[in-house]
């Protein structure tokens, strides 16, 4: 198959964090537009795309919406003050740039502390070099997020940047709106608004859609480094289909399928049974009178870190499973 | 007085009906429609000019309190919080107890006969118990049975210039400012709801959202304040007398970023004190309704209240006003098809 993966570079970059993902839905919406019979935008700001079929309704979710910093105070020397939207590690934080959606940029520091294992975010500020509260609110007013600024980096291996979470995701959904023809499925792709904060726009969209099957496409955590807490997935080694989670079982139907699809086609895949964090599945699963769901999960190194890690290789297979999941004949 | 009565009222979580029943008396006369939903919320209508959107404007009635869960053979009644509730302010508090509002103190071991552990930490709430003056467990039954619920005993008092001191202005408060605006507020169509059981997980909020489904909501709160002079800035929540705090993010919404934004627009054109809430944490019933069905814009703005979910908060009558104004002029952009 193949696949550019300049796409993918250009929508890590793209600012939206979780409940301000207006300039990453207007970027979609301009990649998907000609390849999708109806576009919606929901109050919650999930962008809906509908590639008509017949055969199930199919609700694909790729959350749009990123972790950030929200300012709550400007002090009277010109420093903010912040708040987490999302899971933001102060440790990580450390030294970061970030950068607001006006282009101002900024870098992350904290208080002198004396343990700086007991670092909490409320002694941490962010420091635009400006020199005066009133020049630091010609900039930036309180309410405003920010986001991580990093690079993109890749070899012929993998790519590692901020924000793989859970731009990849779109980007595996991106593809495969446009190279799915003639749909058998009537596929809903949900382009999903704050999931870093608690899959709220996945609820939302979910019971407008009313779908007969869900499927979510994100990142999932690794066991494959130096000594880490043991868990069987790994980099390179497939689409991991998910089992579990804090926020799902997946339907075993679903996941059975997917299984049989990737054995028939010969996609690498791995089984995933993840002992924490949840997906747009947790919230699409339960909505009005029950979803059968499941989840391709992309392999990836330090999620949540500036510096997340996946496999070109299980990027390509997620890619390859989630077609032909969604081009195949489904009886459940 | 309102507001006076509206917090001497008992309407601990799921027990909300002096308040409800107090509420309807204020309202009935003003309101088009009005019911009591099947978990207990007031869904009220009022029926004026129709903008095409829906609007939903809520508080909750719940307050936090006590519930007894035990009746020892001495008479003394064991009781559980309901809500969050900081078991350092629990001890010699007088209460009333059950549906008679039968008087009882909190009562605890006194300081000399404490351990020297006991008077360095909070004595835990299986350490505490009601004392109703009962002589014996038979005698405590014949006033009290165990599920009963129990409120702070706590009177409305003004003082200080301008400030107010009660128990359960959370929300109390945002119910009074709801009540007034469905009988100020003469030309909009909106849904006034008043809600149960916010304070053990936005119970009551999710079906009443259900069933009215708002494209906008406001939620009225009275809101945690904490504005000693020697805390650096970010770490103050609110402050009191610098106007109604409107919410930015909290454990379960992050606000809608254009209609906030339109808030702040309306207070600095009206010249209305505003201030922003600066916490994340709390959450309230904005979190079931914005995300309640195809889901909906939402903002919370709230009266500062210090020592919430205590026996004694305190609020400004200042930031009542100026909130009830925001407020105002709020709903007249509404009809004037602003927002």
């Amino acid at each position: 198959m193949n696949i550019n993966f300049s796409l993918l570079k250009e929508l890590v970059g793209i600012y939206g964090p979780a409940s301000n993902e207006k300039t990453i839905r207007e970027y979609i919406t301009k990649e998907i537009k000609d390849y999708v019979d109806e576009i919606e935008i929901d109050s919650l700001g999930n962008l809906i795309a509908r590639k008509k079929g017949n055969g199930k309704k199919i609700m694909i979710s790729a959350h749009m919406d990123q972790i950030g910093l929200m300012v709550i105070d400007i002090d009277e020397k010109g420093f903010l003050r912040f708040t987490n939207v999302g899971g933001i590690s102060p440790f990580i934080s450390i030294s970061q740039k970030v950068v607001f959606e006006n282009g101002t940029v900024g870098i992350i520091y904290h208080e002198p502390v004396d343990d700086i294992s007991k670092l909490k975010l409320s002694n941490m500020y962010i420091d635009i070099g400006a020199f005066s509260k009133e020049e630091a609110e010609k900039k930036v007013s309180i309410g405003d997020i920010c986001i991580y600024k990093t690079e993109f980096e890749e070899n012929e291996n993998v790519v590692f940047t901020s924000y793989l979470d859970d731009r990849v995701g779109c980007f595996i959904a991106i593809e495969a709106i446009k190279k799915i023809n003639n749909p058998i499925n009537d596929l809903y792709f949900v382009f999903s608004t704050q999931e870093e904060v608690g899959l709220r726009g996945a609820k939302t969209a979910a019971y407008k859609i009313d779908p007969d099957i869900g499927i979510a496409l994100d990142v999932t955590a690794h066991g494959d480094t130096p000594k880490a807490k043991r868990f069987a997935v790994g980099l390179n080694k497939g689409a991991a289909i998910k089992v579990k989670d804090n926020s799902i079982i997946c339907h075993p139907k679903i996941r059975e399928l997917l299984v049989n699809i990737a054995k028939e086609n010969e996609i690498p895949y791995q089984m995933e049974v993840l002992e924490f964090g949840g997906t747009d599945s947790g919230a699409i699963h339960v909505t009005k009178e029950g979803v059968p769901s499941g989840v391709i999960s992309i392999p990836t190194r330090y999620v949540h870190s500036t510096v997340e890690m996946a496999s070109k290789n299980d990027i390509i297979n997620c890619l390859k499973l989630l077609i032909k999941f969604l081009e195949s004949e489904i009886n459940i | 007085m309102l507001l006076k009565e509206l917090t001497e009222a008992s309407g601990v979580s799921g027990n909300e009906k002096e308040v409800r029943d107090l509420i309807i008396s204020e309202i009935k006369d003003y309101v088009d429609s009005y019911k009591i939903d099947r978990l207990g919320n007031i869904i009220a209508y009022k029926k004026g000019k129709d903008i095409g959107k829906k609007l939903m404007i809520t508080a909750h009635m719940d307050e936090v309190g006590l519930m007894i869960k035990d009746i020892d053979k001495d008479g003394f009644l064991k009781f559980m919080t309901v809500g969050g509730i900081d078991k350092r302010i629990l001890v010699s508090k007088p209460v009333l107890v059950g549906k008679d509002k039968l008087p009882g103190v909190i009562g605890a071991k006194p300081i000399h006969l404490q351990k020297p552990d006991e008077r360095t930490r909070a004595l835990n709430i299986d350490e505490l118990y009601i004392d109703i003056g009962a002589r014996s467990k038979e005698e405590a039954e014949r006033y009290v049975s165990i599920g009963d619920y129990v409120i702070f005993d706590s009177e409305y008092v003004e003082f200080g210039e301008g400030l107010v001191k009660a128990k359960a202005l959370d929300n109390r408060v945002g119910c009074s400012l709801l009540i007034k605006l469905i009988k100020e507020i003469k030309d909009l169509s909106f849904y006034a709801v008043f809600t149960v059981m916010e304070e053990v997980g936005l119970v009551g909020a999710g079906p009443a959202a259900y069933e009215v489904d708002p494209d906008y909501a406001i939620i009225l709160e009275g809101t945690l304040c904490y504005d000693m002079p020697k805390l650096d800035t970010h770490l103050i929540p609110t402050y009191l007398n610098k106007g109604p705090a409107i919410s930015l993010i909290d454990r379960t919404t992050i606000y809608n970023k254009d209609f906030r934004n339109k808030i702040v627009e309306i207070a600095k054109k009206n010249n209305i004190p505003y201030q922003f809430r600066k916490t994340s944490m709390g959450g309230n019933d904005s979190g079931k309704i914005h995300t309640t069905r195809e889901g909906s814009i939402t903002a919370t703005i709230s009266v500062p209240c210090r020592y919430i979910h205590s026996p004694a908060s305190v609020m400004s009558k200042k930031d009542y006003d100026s909130t009830f104004a925001l407020l105002k002029e709020i709903l007249y952009q509404f009809e004037r098809e602003e927002i």
